[in-house]
């Protein structure tokens, strides 16, 4: 019973299930997103340990590598630089047997809609020649502004996209290790690990708590009972996270964890690994050129 | 003449949250080998107990000690006595979901035995000598969080008895589980104790009898009682006490209401 229950959370709702209609109350909802963004969480796991490219990779030559990326892409002006680097991203993904639209997909729209609203202001703002004019608002689009703006999302987007692919290529214990040995520091490292070890426990405690509620609710929500029971949501819930992270690091504690991370298999630092960094550092060399 | 050495010595040991004194001024003698059950009810200061016996929390006043050695955050920082104590005394929280945080069944029984640094191939070993033993092994490359209660139960188990502890520490090992599972873990405990040292926190009386020699009964924080499961089971007024009976009104036929005492949780039928 209990793991048929849970199978019914975290499924994701197929195409037409009524708890992804629009008429769906508001705990229904969060419920289901709350089901849909654990499933993504064990799905990340799932995919490093697919056989990919970027699986085949040293956690260290990959943490290096793509760091690189990152900073060749935030530091460049020139947008073809930024393109270059977020479709060479893409190529590894579809070669890492990353699920582009479903994982990335996801990362985009977010980062797109926070950055996206960011940039927004400075399509207009930005003093240069008209490009096109918004009608009714009767605002100018600048071209200056275009690029600031373009810029902005691009590098957003790619340096997101350059970080999901680490995350979702290297199972999370190999990634703190690597962090270690790069000389991350110790608290940096356990924070890191406690927040993915908490993730499942406080979906899970969010969940039940969405779910406690709906048991109990009759008919649906209004806008001002929505609001109320969204805030009093996260106000019990960063109260008992609060006592459950101490639970959880008790637990570490009492089985002997002393802020390192220890791993069955360490990482042999091969050949192919040495060319792939090489290769990395190549790339972001060029486009700082 | 064989010399005898007492496995936990606590003194005067009281514990304070902001808001609730949990453990007042106890004192308490564990022997090696001993199998107690610390009976309370919700509140009681069980749960406290274990943790401050799990060198996890640290009395406000008072001392605990471990094998002769003081339990404190200092002598714990320390790698040899802290590697030494974390491989004899292990704790079974009562939540396993907060013991669990691995991606696999096998990374977590794991876990311990890498923290302390074993060599590779006795973790192998010993990792699937665990699951064996608690018949788990289907289910190690499973993700923890998505098992049942009861086998979520069983691999927390596993994650401890994988470091072969001379001490068991377990809070409420029966909570929330169903009768099968309930009495798998009550044989469980009652056969393989070896010369372990099992202290169980509950307030479950029908398995006492069971997993414990001897019983510490918690009222308010405070040692109510200690003595032998048979003593302190047949103390109604103990019981009725420490809030581990309850009084339930029968109305009879007749109108007129009777007040029996009765135990609460389930009842174990062999």
């Amino acid at each position: 019973m209990g793991r048929q229950t849970f199978a019914w959370f975290t499924q994701p709702p197929a195409v037409g299930d009524p708890r992804l209609s629009k008429a769906a109350g508001f705990l229904e909802r969060n419920v289901v997103a709350l089901a849909k963004t654990l499933d993504h969480a064990a799905r990340a796991d799932e995919t490093a340990r697919r056989r990919g490219l970027l699986q085949k990779l040293d956690p260290r030559a990959k943490c290096v590598g793509i760091f690189a990326w990152i900073l060749a892409a935030a530091a460049t002006s020139r947008l073809a630089v930024v393109g270059t680097i977020f479709a060479l991203a893409v190529a590894l993904a579809v070669l890492s047997a990353v699920p582009v639209r479903t994982s990335l997909g996801r990362v985009w729209t977010g980062v797109l809609v926070f950055t996206g609203s960011i940039a927004l202001p400075a399509l207009f703002l930005t003093p240069g020649a008209p490009v096109c004019r918004i009608p009714l608002l009767e605002w100018n689009v600048t071209a200056p502004g275009l690029l600031a703006a373009t810029r902005l999302v691009g590098r957003a987007e790619t340096t997101a996209t350059l970080a999901a692919l680490l995350v979702l290529t290297t199972p999370w214990t190999h990634l703190l290790k690597a962090l270690r040995t790069l000389r991350v520091p110790k608290t940096a490292v356990v924070i890191l690990g406690m927040t993915h070890r908490y993730l499942f426990l406080l979906l899970g405690l969010a969940r039940d708590y969405f779910e406690a509620r709906r048991s109990r609710q009759v008919g649906r929500l209004d806008n001002a009972q929505r609001r109320h029971a969204a805030t009093a949501t996260a106000g019990v819930l960063l109260g008992r996270s609060l006592a459950l992270s101490d639970e959880v690091f008790m637990a570490m504690r009492a089985r002997g964890f002393r802020g390192e991370v220890h791993l069955l298999q360490d990482a042999r630092f091969r050949t192919r690994d040495g060319l792939a960094l090489a290769a990395f550092v190549a790339v972001a060399a060029l486009g700082l050129l | 003449m064989k010399e005898w050495r007492l496995l936990y010595e606590l003194r005067d040991l009281t514990y304070r949250y902001p808001e609730v004194t949990a453990l007042d001024s106890v004192t308490l003698d564990i022997a090696p080998g001993e199998r107690i059950a610390v009976l309370g009810a919700n509140g009681s200061g069980k749960s406290t107990l274990l943790r401050v016996l799990a060198g996890l929390s640290f009395p406000n006043v008072g001392s605990v000690r471990f094998d002769g050695t003081e339990l404190t955050e200092d002598t714990l920082a320390g790698e040899t006595f802290a590697f030494a104590f974390r491989r004899q005394v292990a704790l079974i929280f009562q939540n396993p979901d907060v013991q669990l945080f691995n991606p696999t069944v096998f990374d977590e029984v794991a876990f311990g035995p890498l923290q302390l640094r074993w060599p590779r191939g006795e973790i192998v070993e010993r990792v699937q000598l665990a699951l064996r033993q608690m018949e788990i092994e289907h289910l190690k490359n499973r993700a923890p969080h998505r098992l049942s209660g009861g086998e979520k139960k069983r691999v927390s188990l596993a994650s401890v008895l994988v470091l072969d502890p001379d001490v068991l520490l377990l809070d409420e090992p029966t909570a929330a589980l169903d009768p099968q599972s309930q009495s798998q873990m009550i044989d469980f405990l009652a056969e393989n104790h070896g010369a372990k040292t099992i202290i169980t926190a509950t307030h479950d009386l029908p398995v006492v009898g069971d997993i414990a020699d001897r019983c510490v009964v918690f009222d308010a924080g405070r040692v109510a009682a200690d003595g032998r499961p048979d003593a302190i089971l047949h103390d109604e007024a103990l019981l009725l006490r420490a809030h581990l009976l309850y009084r339930h009104r029968h109305r009879h036929a007749s109108g007129v209401v009777h007040s029996h005492p009765h135990l609460p949780g389930p009842h174990r039928h062999d």
